[in-house]
């Protein structure tokens, strides 16, 4: 029904609707199932998010390999204390998504959004909208159908793989996918849902998947807690008006003509970045032994 | 282009924190417990390749012993696994290893008992929790543990492979992939079918002449 985000923008137009009923509508017809059957499950789906999501706000989770954890809760605490430089809804939001990574490092349970890496960002922004934006559980869960048509698209014409394309193919698109959700979850248009997806993923082009000692804890606990600010400053610019030059179709293209050009030691392979700092190395020497 | 659905994207539900070192883990541990049976007290796990250089930091052994234990990947007590195992007074052991020529995320899974000979299964972690298992005790196989499966070892003779596809046929299951190797006489035969494949089933295709050994197992969930 849709591979490209031109066809997904085309049938929002014709049928005057918008990309998260598109995307059921997609999803009922491709799987025989039903609308009831869709809410439900992506219901759980949420509840998942949520918990993971605040978990480690309020207790330190340390990661199974115990070289992260505990910086959601500095972070919460911080916001509290009501003198922030950026704010709550940024300092909340990172927050979130460092409570979501400190979670997965942790062996706890979470949502591949659309990677385990990359699992904090989807949840964080569009609970920050939620709770910014007064809205419903069905509110968000139709954002969460906006981020699946968006993020089928850049799987379908790139990757959402680390070991494909490096850190733009899981944050970046996973901050694409959230950017285009709380779009339409703030009335913005289809158009500007996708506008705004270009930009976060046009923010961390080129960006390197770099894990010291190979494990999914650092840097990607920080570039999720990027990668939300990241989706929410790109709403904002869409929903202000501003317009992506190049098409998010073009957009993605790019993003994998650039993976394919990345080097294998910038691609999960922890051979390169700050895996191969000193430290990078000290810290993998210490881990397996 | 590969087609996605929602649930592919947004999804899987899963234990953190890499998808092929826990996920994949723990559902080649639990094809090996339903290939191999219950019947083990003591079980050798042979990492390879970036299982051997990252199983602690990623957790891949306490999956690994969660899925020879039946526990599925979103199971949230895969992280207690090393107690529960020995609550049940199962040992388990990890090993360090080069397998040779295989994937970078394999692991070879040896049951041992006390009254049986050794059995082990070679499986490995592909990405995104898709696992792909390639042995069983010698026997190179290849399936995904997504379809329900059958494994069926018989004396290779002309004919048999049609009597076993006409069984399926006859109790309306349609076959997904297949695959025959043969050694000596002996010939392995995977199939992984599109529906559920009942015990009646499996008892009827071991009722074939020439029949060694036949074992139905079940899909194993993300």
């Amino acid at each position: 029904m849709f591979n490209k985000a031109e066809e997904l923008l085309r049938l929002c137009n014709e049928k005057n609707k918008r990309i998260s009923e598109i995307v059921m509508e997609k999803e009922i017809r491709a799987n025989k199932t039903s609308q009831e059957d869709l809410m439900d499950r992506m219901k759980n789906i949420l509840q998942i998010m949520k918990e993971s999501s605040k978990a480690a706000l309020d207790k330190e989770i340390k990661s199974v390999s115990g070289l992260t954890g505990g910086d959601a809760k500095k972070l919460e605490e911080y916001r509290k204390s009501n003198e922030t430089l950026s704010g709550d809804l940024i300092i909340s939001a990172m927050a979130k998504a460092l409570s979501t990574s400190e979670v997965n490092a942790s062996m706890g349970k979470i949502v591949a959004a659309p990677t385990a890496g990359a699992s904090g960002i989807i949840p964080s922004a569009l609970l920050s909208a939620k709770e910014k934006l007064n809205l419903t559980d069905e509110q968000v869960i139709m954002g969460l159908f906006v981020a699946a048509g968006i993020g089928e698209i850049v799987a379908k014409n790139a990757t959402v793989s680390g070991a494909e394309g490096g850190c733009q193919a899981e944050c970046g698109t996973a901050a694409a996918m959230a950017a285009g959700a709380i779009v339409e979850m703030a009335g913005g248009s289809p158009e500007a849902s996708f506008h705004a997806a270009s930009f976060a993923l046009v923010n961390i082009l080129g960006l390197v998947c770099d894990p010291i000692g190979g494990l999914v804890e650092y840097p990607c606990a920080l570039r999720n807690a990027s990668g939300v600010v990241n989706a929410l400053i790109c709403a904002d610019l869409a929903l202000a008006g501003v317009k992506s030059l190049v098409p998010f179709d073009e957009v993605v293209d790019s993003m994998k003509r650039v993976g394919k050009m990345m080097p294998e030691a910038l691609r999960e392979t922890a051979l390169g970045g700050l895996a191969t700092t000193p430290t990078g190395e000290e810290i993998r020497r210490r881990l397996l032994n | 282009m590969a087609d996605f659905g929602v649930f592919d994207i947004i999804g899987p539900v899963m234990i953190g924190p890499s998808s092929s070192h826990t996920a994949g883990a723990a559902r080649i541990g639990k094809i090996a417990r339903d290939i191999l049976g219950t019947d083990f007290n003591r079980v050798i796990f042979y990492l390879h390749g970036s299982f051997a250089k990252t199983y602690k930091g990623h957790g891949t052994y306490k999956a690994l012993v969660a899925g020879i234990l039946g526990m599925g990947p979103s199971d949230e007590n895969l992280r207690n696994s090393l107690e529960l195992a020995k609550a049940q007074g199962i040992g388990y052991e990890f090993i360090e290893t080069d397998l040779g020529y295989h994937h970078p995320n394999t692991v070879k899974i040896v049951f041992k008992s006390l009254d049986k000979k050794d059995a082990y299964i070679i499986g490995s972690s592909i990405g995104g929790g898709n696992v792909l298992i390639t042995n069983i005790n010698g026997n190179n196989v290849e399936f995904t543990g997504d379809y329900p499966t059958l494994l069926i070892k018989y004396y290779d003779q002309k004919g048999i492979i049609s009597k076993i596809t006409a069984t399926l046929a006859n109790n309306d299951i349609n076959i997904a992939t297949m695959k025959v190797s043969r050694e000596d006489n002996i010939a392995t035969m995977v199939v992984e079918t599109d529906s559920a494949i009942e015990n009646k089933v499996v008892e009827e295709i071991k009722g074939l002449e020439d029949i060694i050994y036949i074992k139905g197992i079940n899909p194993i969930v993300r």
